[in-house]
């Protein structure tokens, strides 16, 4: 079968997307490589808490489960465009308990008309001597280790690098136990109080992670960072030091602990976007992310993206785009995805006329509940942009099918976006990776830990005549292992003294020999109404 | 509530939804493998999916990510 749309991750903008679109009555699929719903922010346990936030997020993705078919544990390598236009996501999941022998992996094919991408982002690390140590963890790694399989990642700990994720990372690690050595913030030389965050902070909770610092009495150093971590067999100890502006250090001291929680900021997961040949931007901080107009659509006709691919800015920009994707795309249900492709490079362009030109849902479906739950919206205020759309009841009208000029987002939705992503992109600018931090490597510092390629062998192609990070690819390979240069990318851009690049990966994950083979032969034998499993048996049909 | 895994023949406990990285990690088994050149030790590292640092072989099976891969009651693992 074919769905209306398939949904790539399940995070707040794959789930608001897909339930956006399932409420309207699309047939939509959503795969996602974790056990559970929740992506990074909404990631818990099997019996979950209560933070914040997260009942509503749990209420929302059991409203899914009803109405769509959720695949969990189904990791897309791969998205393709067959011949008559459908869009076919490959994934990979395991039978679980197989017998001894192959990991039991089994490929799975979803097609679909529609494509929305919202996979996320992970962890930007920086090298420094050690960082390959057991109990060197990134920020995220600390937290997702937390939240969802509720083990704190040491006992003694130390939170360093740059960011406003530094604050929740030692909040949650302090709470729940483990004693937090100190916060160490490369950049900005101001006192916690005085953080760009908390002056940009709309929804107050940078305040919380202030007080929650101050109630665990954790230390808050700007202009410090941990260049070095120390041990045999795990981190013992590690050189924290004072930095100058651009990151040189100035001053060191060592400090005994047990695990070290490090991260530079976010590094979106573009690269299912890219395999369909979707055009990218450089975000404020110079990442490479997937260019939307304000529907959140790709350049590439049928395939929408949202939340960290198309740029960092929390969870709560993350699922207002995915849900401002719902909208569009259950208003261009029953069109043919648009042919010429229109779209806006630069992402704070704003709302613009397209957003009112889409057509109504499709017939039998419910398009008000896909304006969201009642009472959820806020109340327009004065129209920002001549034309813009302001009643959110628009919604509520539907059009006969091919009438243009029927509205699908509400102008509210568009405005709060504008607002966190503007305040996305003030956060990146606040916190810039400043160059000084090259400085921290040794000549037998791992740059590429899969590769374990030193800085002396980077260093070495380029004295080869290796100009740019390709090239040092080429030659003393970091960034050829398994995490096909994730981790260490960004790190070797630097190093190559050039932005990062847009990633060039055939496929999104690695998969096992026998996987890909049995993938060629699938589609070899399948139709394209091939059916996925449904673990839903409601909506197999 | 919680089950047990082995770990080179030693018992670890784990909560149900804990990953096998989780559990090993808690029980202080901080790393389970070496890499191919240096021969480092190797444990948790970005704990999504991502480095591919964490790879280990449950119940004989081809390596697959510890921090991913949710434990199983009598599942065996042995590091290296
Ligand atoms: C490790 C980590 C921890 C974080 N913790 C916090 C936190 O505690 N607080 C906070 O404010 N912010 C946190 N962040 C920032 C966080 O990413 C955002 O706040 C928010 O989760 C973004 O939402 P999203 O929907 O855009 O992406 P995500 O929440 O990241 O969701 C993306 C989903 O896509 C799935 N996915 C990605 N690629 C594939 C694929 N190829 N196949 C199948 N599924 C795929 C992932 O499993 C994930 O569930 C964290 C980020 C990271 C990397
Ligand atoms: S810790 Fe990075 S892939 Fe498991």
């Amino acid at each position: 079968m074919t769905y209306d749309l398939v949904v790539i991750g399940g995070g707040p903008a794959g789930v608001a997307g897909a339930l956006t679109a399932a409420r309207a009555g699309l047939r939509v699929a959503l795969v996602d490589s974790g056990a559970r719903l929740g992506g990074q922010y909404f990631r818990h346990s099997a019996v979950p808490g209560a933070e914040p936030g997260l009942g509503r997020f749990l209420r929302q993705g059991r409203a899914l489960g009803e109405r769509a078919d959720v695949l969990l544990r189904h990791q897309a390598w791969s998205a393709a465009r067959e011949p008559d236009g459908t869009l076919v996501v490959h994934c990979v999941t395991r039978s679980s308990s197989a017998p001894g022998g192959g990991a039991g992996e089994r490929t799975v094919a979803v097609r679909a008309r529609r494509l929305l991408i919202a996979t996320g982002a992970y962890d930007r690390p920086l090298p420094f001597p050690g960082w390959d140590l057991p109990g060197v963890l990134t920020a995220g790694g600390a937290q997702a280790l937390l939240k969802g399989s509720g083990v704190v990642a040491g006992r003694r700990i130390v939170v360093s690098g740059t960011g406003p994720f530094l604050l929740p990372v030692a909040c949650g690690l302090a709470g729940a136990g483990a004693r937090v050595l100190g916060v160490f913030e490369a950049g900005v030389g101001l006192g916690l109080v005085r953080q760009p965050l908390l002056a940009l902070d709309k929804a107050g909770e940078a305040v919380r992670y202030a007080v929650g610092l101050a109630r665990h009495r954790v230390p808050y150093r700007t202009r410090q960072a941990v260049v070095a971590a120390h041990g045999e067999r795990e981190v013992e100890a590690v050189t924290v030091a004072r930095l100058d502006k651009a990151w040189n250090v100035l001053a060191t001291r060592v400090v005994e602990c047990d695990t070290v929680a490090a991260g530079y900021g976010f590094v979106p997961q573009i690269e299912l976007g890219t395999q369909l040949g979707c055009e990218t931007r450089h975000d404020v901080d110079g990442s490479p992310v997937l260019s939307v107009d304000a529907a959140q659509r790709t350049t590439v006709p049928g395939v929408w993206a949202a939340g960290e691919p198309t740029g960092v800015g929390g969870w709560r920009l993350s699922e207002l785009e995915g849900r401002i994707a719902g909208l569009a795309i259950v208003a261009g249900h029953g069109t043919a995805p648009r042919t010429a492709p229109a779209p806006s490079t630069d992402a704070a362009a704003g709302p613009r006329g397209d957003l009112t030109t889409a057509r109504a849902p499709a017939p039998g479906g419910d398009p008000a509940a896909a304006a969201g739950r009642p009472g959820e919206q806020e109340m327009p205020g004065e129209p920002e942009v001549p034309g813009e759309l302001e009643m959110p009841g628009e919604l509520e009208m539907p059009g006969e099918p091919g009438e243009p000029g029927v509205p699908v987002v509400p102008g509210v939705l568009v405005r709060r976006r504008a607002r966190w992503r503007a305040f996305g992109e003030a956060l990146q600018r606040a916190y810039p990776v400043e160059p000084g931090w090259q400085g921290w490597l040794r000549d037998d510092t791992l740059v590429c830990r899969c590769e374990e390629v030193p800085l002396a062998r980077v260093r070495e192609a380029q004295d080869l005549g290796a100009t740019d990070a390709r090239s040092v690819k080429l030659l003393a390979r970091p960034g050829m292992g398994w995490c096909q240069g994730r981790i260490c990318g960004y790190a070797v851009s630097c190093l190559a003294g050039e932005p990062p690049r847009p990633p060039r990966r055939p496929i999104a994950q690695p998969v096992t020999l026998g996987a890909l083979s049995e993938s060629g032969e699938a589609s070899d034998r399948a139709p394209a109404d091939d059916p996925p499993p449904h673990p839903n048996p409601r909506r197999s049909s | 509530m919680t089950f047990h895994i082995t770990v080179d023949g030693r018992s670890v406990p784990v909560v149900p939804g804990q990953t096998i990285g989780a559990a090993l990690h808690a029980a202080g088994v901080r790393s389970w493998r070496s890499t191919r050149f240096g021969g480092r030790p190797r444990g948790l590292f970005c704990g999504i999916g991502v480095c591919f640092d964490c790879l280990i072989s449950v119940n004989g099976r081809a390596p697959e990510r510890a921090c991913l891969l949710e434990a199983a009651p009598g599942d065996e693992v042995t590091t290296s």
